[in-house]
């Protein structure tokens, strides 16, 4: 089938198999590879990117689902330059990773859920991520990040502005 | 000033944050180009006779290039216990060849162009099984009434601790309370399954990429499987997505992906699913216990005993030998008058038992923490203060625990004060008392464990020791080689801000390698928190000496005596005293003459990090619902390098012990079918189910290594999972209620308040 997906920006048709996921369209075809894959059961958000602007299990969604639509990845987070999104910056700073392979998702997920609410409690951090999961940082540091990005993010340097994130549909 | 004991960010995280850690799955690398997947076929049964395979279904099937059964790799090992008093007639081959023994064990081989191509090929591998009553309870496997390998004569592997116990143990006591402790097993889950990719060169050498705790021991383990010479194998270590103990050595598996690439001389890759991580990768724990304790009423507790049928699963593997860990930790943190423990490991017809986040010891704290609280209450004083009659003094000379241990320093007292008091123990006491009094749904739980444990233990043979090269270059970075192996501990930043104190480089121009075994042969990888005391040392020792080397070399250079030299960290220079232009840096001396020095740091012995945790939960008493409202944790690991690692370690670890004591559990049904072998149906921990932590800072210095520090990977696990667990039963002691085992479900938990109130403690 051909579908033609905006990735981080740019479009690109492909020809592709009905039953491709989305998760694999991006990592094969468009070879971006920062999105992992954690489970067979759409439970543990490794895999999560945005979709128009909302943040979705990539291994849910099939490639052809996503067709005429925009993916946003992790890769596009960060400015030309290196510069890290506010999200990310967050993450750093409160050592929000540590073996890494949650943290595409996490961010991506963070990301979704501040430009749905901007200013979280803890608890609805908490919930927001409930199905993101990761085994290294019990989730402390995690919910830390989060909540600094929303206060950055309060403090004018708005997710929403910054480089790579595309408005919702 | 020096940065050591400084919040230093991870200089790793941008990677991570950007284009992603490229783990093994992600791997492109030319060597690779034209790899071909491995799909296992695995036993859908738990203990059944092979009387045959047919294949030739799956021949025929899109893209199958190739299948291979036991039949075909006759060129293996036969894998046994790992140490001589296991039982040696316990035997496995790589791929299952009469007997399977559980579900998920690997059957046969399916090589397909595409990885996708392979589980519905690996599906029509027709096995002819011929089943075998499973054995699951550990009770029934120690009756010995089936028997997993006939041959073994008995389906214990081996036992630990004295053959006959002490029947007057508990003579001079006043009260004696005893019970069953069932320590569940639980699955270590790394978010990134296992995986792996081989080629065989022209040169008849092996690279495996392969996500591992030490390149090192996953190179012996392979090469032994394969019955090759470890200097034919190189393993690379990739970006690797947690591991928690279960990803030390090499499974079957994983040599069979090598074996695959050598018989097709092409390269092979492999991934598994999550549902084959649940059912393949080793599980932790697994322990029944008996524990007894008794003492006097006024709260000295004179005799302690534990008893440990530990469960090997179908093979005994690194879990079989893990109760001789526990025994080692019996007494914990107590001055017990007597104390004795014995253990039996029995194989069962599960998932073989490895090493999980702790690894023996969060098992001995739960034993003897749970006692205390079981004491505790049949003599109805407050836990905390049983707990202060019978804690060991302060302690700065090392000693005997009495069964092999030798504790560096403690001062356990001390730790379980600054805990309770972080808590506010006397109000939350006070408020549990009016809770009750009100006939509150919600009740309040107060949980308090103690503990010390065991960490840097080192290798079997030996003092414990690291390796490490450091190398200046004359562009002025540095490059380390060390013989750990992190996978999300932060070493890349740890490392070089240790060597940055030392030489003056910037944290940010060092560059940490790892996991490459022909670029780093010697090293114990990471496990037993043992990487910074003995790898962060052996880098603290490289860089000392590779400045008495440059120091000699400046010496030179400047024409004027070694001892007249300074050197100069904010310059990374050497300088000559009173002579303010005469300076040479290390990148001018590494630029006429390679800058390197390898050291190798040996430890007097194992280190002893203790702490106490308390935990505070809400247990709504009409429902059994358990809610962990704070975790308070005071852990004493020595000195402390980067807080911002330490307490990145603390909060994992106390994670994953709150899951274990709140909802996680590996569940078999009676015919070995596993009920929890998706994410969809093991209760992993989510965000939602943990408070925040409450960290309380202590540091005693160990003298074990000049940075004074004890490992920290593990405190979390072994520190919270009594504290929860004790919290729970604490709630409900009013109804009557004396234990509840874990996980403490919303049904186990109900389960125990109707039957307390039936009269049933
Ligand atoms: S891989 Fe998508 S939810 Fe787990
Ligand atoms: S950082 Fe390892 S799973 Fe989240």
């Amino acid at each position: 089938m051909q579908i033609t997906i905006t990735v981080n920006g740019q479009s690109q048709t492909d020809d592709v198999e009905p039953r491709l996921l989305l998760v694999h369209y991006l990592r094969e075809w468009r070879d971006l590879r920062a999105a992992n894959i954690g489970c067979d059961t759409t439970s543990c958000g490794a895999c999560t990117v945005l979709l128009d602007g909302q943040s979705v299990k990539s291994c849910t969604v099939l490639a052809v689902q996503a067709d005429g639509h925009a993916v946003q990845t992790v890769e596009s987070l960060a400015a030309d330059d290196g510069e890290l999104h506010p999200v990310q910056q967050a993450f750093r700073q409160e050592h929000g990773l540590q073996c890494g392979f949650c943290t595409p998702g996490m961010i991506m997920a963070t990301v979704g859920l501040l430009s749905e609410n901007p200013a979280p409690t803890e608890r609805e951090v908490r919930e927001a991520l409930e199905g993101n999961y990761c085994r290294c940082t019990g989730y402390h540091n995690i919910v830390r990040a989060v909540l600094a990005a929303a206060d950055a993010g309060s403090d004018g340097a708005d997710a929403e502005a910054a480089p790579g994130i595309g408005g919702r549909a | 000033m020096s940065i050591l004991g400084t919040r230093v960010l991870r200089t790793e995280d941008p990677k991570f944050m950007t284009t992603g850690g490229v783990y093994t799955e992600d791997l492109v690398d030319e060597r690779l180009t034209g790899a071909v997947y491995v799909t296992f076929a695995r036993s859908p049964i738990a203990h059944a006779r092979i009387n045959g395979i047919d294949t030739s279904a799956v021949r025929d099937s899109d893209g199958v290039l190739a299948v291979f059964t036991a039949a075909d790799v006759t060129d293996t090992a036969t894998l046994r216990g790992m140490t001589r008093d296991i039982n040696q007639e316990m035997t496995q081959t790589l791929l299952a060849s009469d007997t399977v023994r559980y579900v998920g064990e690997p059957v046969a081989i399916v090589v397909t162009e595409q990885a996708y191509q392979g589980e519905d090929a690996a599906d029509l591998i027709d096995v002819d099984y011929d089943p075998l009553p499973a054995v699951i309870d550990l009770h029934d496997a120690e009756s010995d009434k089936t028997l997993l390998f006939p041959e073994a004569g008995s389906n214990t592997a081996v036992r630990y601790g004295p053959p006959q116990l002490d029947e007057h143990l508990f003579d001079d006591c006043e009260v004696v309370v005893s019970r069953e402790i069932v320590n569940q097993r639980v699955a270590p889950a790394p978010m990134e399954s296992r995986s792996a990719a081989a080629v065989w060169g022209e040169d008849g050498r092996l690279v495996a990429w392969i996500p591992n705790q030490g390149a090192q021991g996953t190179r012996a383990a392979l090469a032994a499987m394969l019955k090759v010479s470890p200097d034919k194998v190189r393993i690379i270590t990739p970006d690797v997505g947690g591991a928690f103990g279960a990803k030390f050595g090499a499974d079957p598996e994983h040599a069979l992906v090598a074996w695959t690439a050598r018989r097709l001389g092409r390269p092979v890759r492999w991934s598994e699913t999550r549902y084959e991580n649940l059912m393949g990768m080793t599980h932790g724990r697994g322990q029944l216990q008996t524990v007894t304790i008794g003492g006097r009423r006024d709260g000295t507790v004179l005799a302690y005993r534990l008893e440990v049928l530990q469960d090997c699963g179908g093979y005994p593997r690194i879990g079989t030998l893990l109760p001789s860990l526990t025994l080692l930790m019996t007494p914990g943190t107590y001055a017990f008058a007597k104390v004795e423990s014995a253990a039996r490991s029995v194989v069962t017809t599960t998932t073989p038992m490895g090493a999980y986040r702790g690894a023996g010891r969060p098992e001995a704290t739960a034993a003897v923490e749970r006692a205390m609280d079981l004491f505790a209450a049949e003599i109805g004083m407050d836990p905390a203060e049983v707990r202060r009659r019978n804690l060991l003094p302060a302690f700065t000379e090392p000693r005997n625990n009495g069964f092999g241990a030798l504790y560096d320093s403690g001062d356990y007292a001390t730790a379980l004060d600054r805990a309770l008091e972080a808590a506010g123990y006397g109000r939350l006491r006070a408020e549990q008392v009016e809770r009750r009094a009100r006939g509150d749904v919600k009740a309040l739980g107060i949980g308090i464990a103690c503990y010390v444990e065991i960490t840097g233990a080192g290798a079997e043979s030996g003092d414990p020791h690291e390796n490490a090269t450091v190398e200046v270059h004359p562009d002025g970075s540095a490059t380390i080689l060390t013989g750990t192996s992190p996978h999300g501990q932060g070493h890349g930043t740890a490392w070089a801000m240790l060597a940055s104190d030392e030489l003056g480089i910037p944290v940010e121009r060092i560059t940490v390698r790892h996991g490459d075994t022909d670029l780093i042969p010697e090293g114990g990888g990471t496990g037993g928190s043992r990487s910074l005391q003995q790898g962060g040392a052996a880098v603290r020792q490289a860089s000392q000496e590779l400045l008495e080397v440059a120091r000699d070399r400046a010496a030179d250079e400047l024409e004027v005596d070694a001892r007249d030299l300074r050197f100069d960290v904010d310059r990374s220079a050497f300088t000559v005293a009173g002579v303010q232009q005469a300076a040479v840096s290390l990148a001018d001396l590494a630029g006429k003459e390679r800058l390197f020095v390898r050291a190798v740091f040996t430890a007097p012995g194992a280190t002893f990090p203790f702490g106490a945790h308390v935990a505070v939960v809400e247990v709504d008493t009409e429902t059994g619902k358990v809610e962990l409202s704070r975790l308070i944790a005071v852990d004493d690991a020595g000195t402390i390098l980067n807080p911002l690692l330490a307490d990145g370690q603390r909060h994992g670890g106390i994670a994953q012990g709150a899951a274990q004591a709140l909802l996680e559990e590996v569940v078999y049904d009676a015919d070995g079918n596993p009920l929890t072998a998706s994410f969809a149906d093991y209760p992993f921990l989510s965000a939602t189910e943990v408070p925040s932590f409450e960290l309380v800072d202590m540091q005693t210095p160990t003298t074990y290594n000049p940075l004074g520090a004890k490992g920290i990977g593990e405190a979390g696990t072994i520190g919270a999972t009594p504290a929860v667990q004790n919290a729970v039963v604490d709630a409900v002691s009013h109804l009557g209620v004396r234990h509840i085992d874990m996980p403490t479900s919303p049904q186990t938990v109900w389960r125990a308040i109707v039957s307390a109130s039936e009269g049933n403690a």
